[in-house]
């Protein structure tokens, strides 16, 4: 094990955050401030520690030998520190961070602070994990890992039979989607007989030697982020998801798990990218996924499960920049993506607590007035989501158009016919909400959010406004562009930017409920109820099926049949009981004319 | 001139007399003659054996025929003891038949 | 050395009179020609040259088996037999049972290579078998000798308990 100085920042982003949870889970479980301080100074540290390690500070990546049988198996515990990494490390740390200064906020009065903050650590550590990961074991160890702190953090208000069905829903979709994962990962592993990754990169002409095995295994690791970033059809969990504190859903689900997806993606891009079948599945799945969720978000009523069904419509765009073999592009948008959609979120979480937990956005109105920096940093996300120039949005949006403009022209009207509905239903969101008269009581009452929370929403914003501007992006990444500087793209975009929004604003203006009302997407097009039917289908026959067995070939089977055996058998033998003394004479002197001849007669 | 194997055939063949009556007859008395055929049917066929091996020195081999003497002592402690049981069941049964007494069958 | 005729003779008489114990109907027959079978056989002995066996098959077998077996079936006043509906099945069980039983000893007599063999001829007298046979029981075989004595003690007390009428 290297565990020299040089590795030790690499260590302690890491091993910060999981420190944090243990000693908080151990030992300060009473003391809920200090909980919430150690909390986010560990997060404060990891950032700092990627910070250095982005800088170029350290580099070398520690190793250390975890499974090792020769030639056969080996997974070992290390750390892959290139571009990609860094980043991601950047994002998540930094995201991180803000989230939990906010927090602090968000939570104050709530009794399960501590655990709650343990939680949130062990969630860092585990995607940390994720991101500095160099081999499938280990990515995948710590991406159950994600996935359990995740149903953790949902179900932080457990009392509620909602939130504890929507996490065990959470945990349950995901664990499909990781169950394709696994067999992904086996497959890869057979054929190149390695899991980590540079040696599979290798080794890779021993799996495209064989395209089909190359696409399913392709696919079948694309499960893996088809459940962790909710797309079709295993998107049902999202939405459900929002249960758990406004926090957790900015992080969990907008900034940083539901990214592990298409991160995942990226990483193995080398297998998906050589074949040309997987690439069209990855695209056509995250198109379809998109505009789901841009449809099923323009009939909710909730301010959170709005901005979770753009969160699905968005990690769509993402998966199908993926799809079209662009990795520059998903990261981009993924990259702008985890600023303004967490700025959102907290947002909304900031809407939610003046307005003492209310939820529904018919309830709200004229928040504008009383929430002004809520309503200012709002708008600035928005309009980022909408992909209105010069926010960050338009940039990584405009890149993944263009590239499905050149490459693929049904996506990409698909593709251009969700920012139509995206610009919709946010502004839809904005005008209900912010604008117009107060709807309710509560909401002419309300008033600014304490500056624990405000701060992060401006950090936020601020980020939101300029990380689409190549002067700034270049500093952390690849930024895509087009070859041909078309300006064709950007301009129909645009167009259905405008149109979108106009509708909204006539549509929904000065309302006191909704107008539209269109029942199959109210009801989430009955997917949920599908699913429901199906599960009830299969595990009733499995159910009937081992019960038939149970009953007749166990229990009637081998226990009846064993004992009736010998029942039966035992009187067979009772029929030698004669007691008649010369039946026994008779048979004596059978067996002495037997044994003489067998021993000298034969 | 009478071998060894006549005195040993004939001994065999009054064995399974002994044996068949065994076998056959139904009253306990008989059963219990029978068996003395068969044990005599031994004491023959031990004492031809007995003649045949002559010492070096011209003597018979006595040993055979105190092995004889014993199985005719035997013979005789069993009768006594086997009729003492069959007076003990008659009494008890009234019959010397063996197929009035089943009490073994299960 | 019997002339043969002598050895067929009451070689034929025992065995005969054997038969005739198994079939006759009539236990006292039966035991009658079990006698007449022992002396037929202490004959045979004594052409054996084993004269002190044949006297004591005389004295403890006709003598004294035979009278107590005579004893018990007038104690216990036994008729002739009834006839009972004769199991055909087990009598030719037994009898097949016993046929082969000697069709195989004789054919293994038969293949015996000393039975082939006629008796050496003895140099010394015998008339002091009593003697001789008298040496090897209190000799080589005492230990035996003194637990037949015990076998007999214990059957003594054995039929004198069993036969005894339980006194009420």
């Amino acid at each position: 094990m290297r565990f020299t100085t040089n590795s030790s920042l690499s260590w302690l982003v890491l091993l910060l955050p999981l420190g944090s949870a243990a000693v908080i889970t151990l030992f300060t479980r009473r003391w809920k401030n200090l909980s919430s301080f150690i909390s986010i100074a560990a997060v404060l540290g990891s950032f700092a520690c990627s910070g250095l390690i982005f800088a170029r500070i350290d580099i070398s990546a520690p190793e250390y030998t975890w499974i090792d049988i020769r030639g056969v198996f080996n997974v070992p515990i290390a750390f892959a520190l290139d571009d990609l990494s860094r980043l991601m490390l950047l994002v998540v740390s930094g995201v991180g961070s803000l989230i939990h200064i906010y927090s602090l906020g968000y939570m104050r009065n709530d009794a399960g602070k501590s655990r709650y903050f343990a939680a949130l650590s062990l969630f860092m550590f585990a995607m940390l994990g994720i991101v500095l990961a160099n081999n499938f074991v280990m990515m995948f160890i710590f991406w159950e890992l994600v996935g359990f702190t995740s149903y953790v953090l949902i179900g932080h208000w457990f009392e509620r039979d909602s939130a504890s069905e929507a996490a065990k829903k959470a945990f349950l979709t995901t664990r499909v989607g990781d169950f394709g994962f696994m067999i992904g990962i086996l497959m890869v592993w057979m054929a190149s007989g390695s899991v980590v990754f540079d040696d599979i990169v290798a080794h890779l002409s021993k799996i495209t030697s064989n395209p089909s095995y190359l696409t399913v295994a392709a696919v079948l690791i694309f499960c893996g982020a088809v459940g962790k970033s909710a797309q079709f059809p295993l998107h049902v969990w999202l939405p459900d998801a929002m249960e758990g504190p406004t926090p957790v859903s900015a992080l969990i689900h907008a900034a940083t798990m539901v990214a592990a997806g298409v991160y995942l993606l990226v990483r193995v891009a080398f297998l998906i990218q050589a074949s040309q079948t997987a690439l069209l599945i990855i695209a056509w799945i995250g198109t379809i996924t998109a505009l789901l969720g841009a449809l099923l978000a323009t009939q909710q009523s909730d301010i959170k499960r709005i901005l979770a069904y753009s969160t699905i419509s968005q990690l769509g765009y993402m998966v199908m920049a993926v799809g079209l073999a662009s990795n520059e592009a998903a990261m981009f948008h993924l990259f702008t993506h985890a600023f303004f959609k967490a700025l959102l979120f907290l947002a909304a979480g900031s809407v939610i607590v003046s307005l003492h937990h209310e939820q529904n956005i018919w309830q709200m109105g004229g928040l504008a007035s009383t929430l002004k920096i809520t309503f200012g940093t709002f708008a600035v996300g928005a309009l980022a989501l909408i992909g209105c120039p010069p926010f960050s949005g338009f940039f990584s949006k405009d890149a993944i158009l263009a590239l499905a403009y050149q490459r693929n022209m049904p996506i990409f009207v698909i593709g251009l016919t969700t920012a139509f509905l995206t610009a919709f239903y946010v502004s839809r969101q904005v005008i209900v909400v912010f604008l117009g008269k107060p709807r309710s009581d509560i909401a002419r009452r309300s008033h600014e959010s304490p500056l624990v929370m405000v701060v992060p929403l401006l950090i936020l914003a601020f980020f939101a406004l300029t990380a689409g501007l190549q002067v700034v992006a270049q500093n952390f990444l690849v930024v895509p562009h087009e070859k041909e500087a078309s300006l064709i793209v950007p301009a129909l975009a645009i167009i259905a930017l405008v149109v979108g929004s106009g509708i909204a604003f006539l549509v929904y203006r000065n309302r006191e409920h909704d107008p539209l009302d269109v029942d199959l997407l109210r009801k989430l097009f009955y997917i949920d109820e599908f699913y429901a039917w199906l599960i009830d289908r299969t595990q009733g026959l499995l159910a009937r099926v081992a019960s038939f067995i149970d009953r007749w070939i166990i229990d009637g089977g081998a226990v009846h049949g064993a004992s009736s055996g010998t029942f039966g058998f035992g009187s067979l033998l009772r029929l030698f009981q004669v007691g008649n003394v010369q039946a026994y004479v008779f048979l004596f002197g059978l067996g002495i004319v037997a044994v003489i001849y067998f021993t000298i007669f034969r | 001139m009478i071998a060894l194997g006549h005195y040993l055939i004939v001994s065999g063949i009054l064995f399974t007399i002994g044996f068949a009556g065994v076998m056959v007859r139904r009253n306990i008395i008989i059963i219990l003659m029978a068996l003395e055929l068969m044990l005599n049917a031994a004491n023959l066929s031990l004492v031809a054996f007995s003649r045949f091996h002559v010492d070096p020195g011209g003597a018979l081999n006595y040993n055979a025929h105190v092995f004889v003497f014993f199985i005719i002592t035997v013979a005789a402690a069993e009768v006594a003891v086997g009729l003492a049981i069959v007076v003990a069941l008659f009494r008890l049964r009234q019959t010397t038949h063996v197929e009035d007494i089943m009490s073994l069958k299960f | 050395m019997m002339s043969p005729f002598l050895f067929w003779m009451f070689a034929s008489m025992m065995l005969v009179f054997g038969v005739a114990v198994v079939i006759n109907r009539n236990p006292v027959a039966s035991a009658l020609s079990l006698v007449v079978s022992f002396l037929a056989l202490a004959a045979l002995f004594v052409s054996l040259d084993a004269y002190f066996i044949g006297i004591i098959q005389v004295l403890v077998y006709a003598g004294a088996i035979m009278v107590l077996f005579l004893f018990i079936i007038m104690l216990l006043d036994l008729r002739v037999e009834k006839l009972r509906k004769i199991n055909w099945i087990a009598s030719a069980g037994g009898l097949a049972v016993a046929l082969a039983l000697t069709i195989q000893i004789s054919s293994v007599v038969g293949r015996l290579g000393i039975a082939k063999k006629t008796f050496p001829p003895l140099t010394r007298s015998t008339s002091d078998d009593v003697h001789q046979i008298g040496l090897l029981l209190f000799g080589n075989y005492n230990l035996p000798f003194q637990i037949i004595g015990v076998v007999i003690l214990v059957a003594t007390i054995g039929a004198m308990m069993l036969s005894r009428r339980e006194t009420r």
